[in-house]
């Protein structure tokens, strides 16, 4: 057996295992803590689909995180109260149904993505970086400018959403309803990765003027990518509007996208295991360093910056060995 | 009075465009000539407005604080970039973006620290505190019109630095073809502190300025740095011209965004539903432009600096 | 001159006051190789990135194969059946040598919106794959990731991705450039069963390589052709001597 696939196996039962490690510890609120990890796992895979493999160093990716939580609180607003939603034909009220308002979140995720992805890979280099950021905050701020939706103070999530038989308000079924998702968006972005559409996103990431020379329209691959990393966000917000019980514009800060795109370094790009490592390591570092001070990212900060100057292989690098990427 | 309304806002656009311009101007040029994504910029006006703040209230002297502010930020930015930036010219943008993004975390909490998360305020010297009627009947605030005769000011040194003097031939050169200066024999270490050093500068003037306009709080930074970029992304990277026509542009639909937009969607709305719509249309409406100006011309309006 | 598989029209193209092409004709017949020779700076380099597509030329026509194709993207061209290898070495450096060359053959087979079956175990990608690389002598090197080769080995392997694809067209800038005596050699080897197959316009500054190797040589001089002629001709006319082939002493 390979280190790697020893790593995976290890990572694989550990997430299994969590919510009974919790219990055994006698501080069953960590499985509460772990979803939240699971959920920002997902966020930073799909980033990681388009930063590690394709170099698309976007920094708004937080913007569909918010719009897939914001769709849920939508819903469950509306359904609350009985209230036709404005801005659909029809007279829908919303709903609480998981099996609806989940794929709603996907697909509207996608969407804005195919329309910022579309303006924004019209650049590259620093504009691109630049763009995506202004995109997320011009949402942000659109967000903010809507009384209806709680503009500033955000929406209280008055009901979780309904999954089935299950009750999502049980810590442990809502966590292993998270790792299911976060275990199958791993699996399909796997597949994606070392697909023949994955070949020609890692192209892109190497050599993009070769990848055209050769006869590849990058152009439409890279926002295809962008697209499918928005809507694995989308699903991480829908879940996290759910964790929460509340959305509000402080999703889709600017600070968010950061995080994520932190985790992402943190654990190693172009892994998509390293990922979910570097969600767990920075989240798991903030309760901690929580205790010691309310000034905790005065350590977290310098912490960055050493890891950028000193430590680029991320933690999965670290505990594989080997080369950069996981093929 | 819709004469008067137009004529305050203009200059209200101004004002705020130029300020916008102090910050644009420094980090167009360390984009253009280190090739360097800095998000820390809006950390170094956020220490030009914190430290004149505290020197203006300490010393009781308005312009006290502001040269104190100024110098705060140049040496903060100049130290920064011996201590830690320069290692990151060489990198990819991603590690630029994710360190820079670590000093702003730093800078942020280090901030809480000493001055505490209450915002300061602080109000503009008495010799500025009136209005003016530079139209009869239309007064305007004083200190606004400071601001506007500051940032002109600016504007015009900067030409006369880039156009005329060693120093700027040495910045036209390194925007358009950084392995030339290394050619003409100049040391180009102490040029890039020289133009970080001016880019902070020019950013704690910035802050200095805003200081009696807004609340002076953690995270007026970001703000005004995101701002920063959709004003370089319109106006281009590298050009100092491209920056001031940028940030005059986004000033301008940005105030009258906000004073007008709500007024023209009650034409077709009810008003309550007016100001709802309007206020989220002016939200956005520097993003659609930047939007536009990306569909047009995807390198900016100006474009100065060559790969 | 109808049937010619490239034809290049009046094209120009500024940057500028340097003017890298003015008013550039010629054409490459099919199954001949048309060798591009002239001082530095003539516009070889530019002439070859406005056939491919990477530069768009201020005036003038290009044909392939009797079509316009002056405003297709690079792309479109490249499927088309015309492709260029790059002067300095324009690989995937951190996908192995194999990766490299199915690389090029997916991009000539149909779309690549394909996400679910592993591309490294497509056989229609594979085996050509392979094919290619034995016909450059790499395919011992086939799993190696790129930066493990050695210059001589990734100029070959540039060629073997332009091979792969089965071009009509082949745009060739200096394959022989920073290459010692012996790796010199193979290169030429790997070129020379192309001679009647495949139109090659070849761009190079080792004029033995040219000599041997060109049906058709045009000089370049300033963005435009001094003349054209068989290698014989070119190496007999005295303008080339004087403008060209003097300065080499």
């Amino acid at each position: 057996m390979s280190r790697r696939t020893l790593v995976h196996l290890i990572g694989l039962a550990v997430l299994l295992c969590l919510p009974v490690l919790a219990d055994l510890s006698g501080e069953p609120f960590l499985v509460n803590v772990s979803s939240r990890v699971l959920i920002y796992a997902l966020a930073a895979v799909s980033l990681d689909l388009i930063l590690g493999y394709g170099a698309m160093v976007s920094f708004g990716h937080g913007a569909f995180f918010g719009i897939g939580a914001y769709v849920v609180g939508i819903l469950t607003h509306h359904a609350f109260n009985a209230e036709d939603i404005p801005f659909l034909p029809g007279d829908w009220v919303g709903t609480t149904m998981a099996l609806v308002q989940w794929p709603l979140a996907i697909i509207v995720s996608g969407v804005f993505a195919l329309v910022i992805g579309a303006l924004s890979l019209r650049t590259r280099g620093v504009y691109f970086i630049m763009i995506t950021l202004a995109f997320a905050q011009m949402l942000y701020y659109f967000m903010i400018s809507l009384p209806n939706y709680g503009g500033e103070d955000g929406l209280n999530l008055w009901e979780r959403s309904t999954l089935g038989p299950l009750d999502l308000y049980d810590e442990w079924t809502f966590y292993y309803v998270c790792l299911i998702a976060l275990l199958g968006f791993l699996f399909l972005t796997r597949r994606i990765v070392t697909s023949r559409f994955g070949m020609v996103i890692r192209g892109c990431q190497q050599n993009e003027t070769r990848m055209r020379a050769l006869g590849f329209p990058t152009y439409r691959y890279k926002l295809t990518a962008f697209v499918i990393a928005g809507m694995g966000a989308g699903l991480a917000g829908a879940l996290a509007a759910n964790h929460t019980e509340f959305v509000g514009p402080g999703l889709m800060h600017w600070t968010r996208s950061g995080e994520i795109m932190v985790m992402v370094i943190l654990g190693g790009m172009g892994t998509l295991f390293g990922p979910v490592l570097g969600a767990a390591t920075l989240l798991v570092m903030e309760e901690v360093l929580i205790h010691y001070t309310e000034h905790w990212m005065v350590i977290l900060g310098p912490f960055l910056l050493f890891v950028v100057l000193f430590a680029r292989r991320g933690i999965y690098g670290w505990l594989v060995g080997g080369e950069k990427h996981d093929d | 009075m819709t004469s008067a309304l137009i004529f305050e806002q203009t200059l209200n656009g101004l004002q705020h465009g130029l300020m916008l311009f102090l910050m644009a101007a420094g980090l167009t040029l360390i984009f253009g000539i280190m090739n360097m994504i800095n998000l820390a910029h809006g950390s170094l006006y956020m220490a030009g407005a914190y430290v004149t703040a505290t020197a203006a209230a300490a010393s009781g002297s308005f312009a006290i604080g502001v040269v104190t502010g100024m110098v705060a930020a140049g040496i903060t930015g100049a130290a920064l970039e011996w201590l830690a930036l320069r290692k990151l010219y060489a990198r990819d943008h991603l590690d630029q973006v994710l360190a820079t993004f670590g000093v702003i975390l730093t800078f942020n909490e280090l901030t809480k620290i000493i001055w505490g998360a209450q915002a300061l305020f602080m109000s503009a010297p008495d010799w500025l505190s009136g209005t003016v009627e530079i139209i009869p009947g239309v007064p305007y605030p004083a200190y606004r019109l400071f601001i506007i005769g500051v940032g002109l000011g600016v504007a015009v040194l900067l030409r006369h630095l880039i156009v005329k003097t060693r120093l700027g031939m040495l910045i036209r050169a390194g925007a358009t073809n950084r392995e030339m200066v290394g050619a003409l024999g100049v040391d180009i270490d102490r040029l890039y502190t020289v133009v970080f050093g001016i880019g902070a500068m020019l950013a704690g003037l910035a802050g200095a300025m805003a200081g009696p306009v807004l609340a002076i709080e953690v995270g007026m930074g970001e703000r005004i740095l995101i701002l920063t970029f959709v004003v370089i992304i319109i106006g281009g990277i590298g050009s100092v011209r491209g920056a001031l026509v940028g940030a005059l542009l986004v000033g301008m639909v940005d105030t009258f965004g906000r004073a007008f937009m709500p007024l023209i969607m009650r034409a077709f709305l009810e008003p309550a539903a007016a100001d709802s719509v309007g206020a989220s249309v002016s939200s956005v409406s520097i993003y659609i432009l930047m939007a536009i100006v990306l569909i047009v011309r995807p390198r900016g309006l100006f474009q100065a600096y060559g790969n | 001159m109808t049937d010619a598989v490239l034809e290049v029209r009046d094209l120009s193209k500024a940057f500028g006051a340097v003017q890298a092409s003015d008013r550039l004709s010629f054409s490459v017949a099919p199954g001949q190789v048309h060798a591009l020779i002239g001082p530095n700076g003539a516009g070889k380099s530019t002439a070859i990135a406005q056939i491919s597509g990477e530069l768009s030329p201020d005036s003038g026509q290009i044909m392939f194969e009797g079509r316009d194709i002056t405003s297709l993207p690079t792309y479109q061209r490249a499927r088309g059946g015309m492709q260029r290898s790059y002067q300095i070495t324009s690989l995937f450096q951190d996908l192995t040598v194999e990766d490299n060359v199915a690389m090029a053959i997916q991009a000539q087979q149909g779309h690549s919106f394909r996400f679910w079956g592993a591309a490294r175990k497509a056989s229609v990608l594979r085996e050509p794959a392979n094919d290619a690389l034995a016909r450059v002598g790499l395919q011992a090197k086939a799993a190696h990731v790129v930066t493990a080769l050695s210059h001589g080995e990734q100029r070959q392997l540039e060629i073997a991705m332009v091979l792969a694809t089965k071009p009509r067209l082949l745009l060739l800038d200096e394959p022989m450039a920073g290459m010692g005596q012996s790796e010199s050699r193979a290169m030429m080897e790997i070129l020379r069963p192309l001679k009647g197959s495949v139109g090659v316009l070849l761009v190079e500054h080792d004029m033995d390589v040219v000599f041997s190797l060109a049906d058709v040589v045009s000089v370049l001089v300033k963005g435009t052709v001094l003349m054209t002629g068989t290698p014989d001709e070119v190496r007999r006319d005295s303008r080339v001597r004087s403008a060209y082939l003097g300065d080499e002493g």
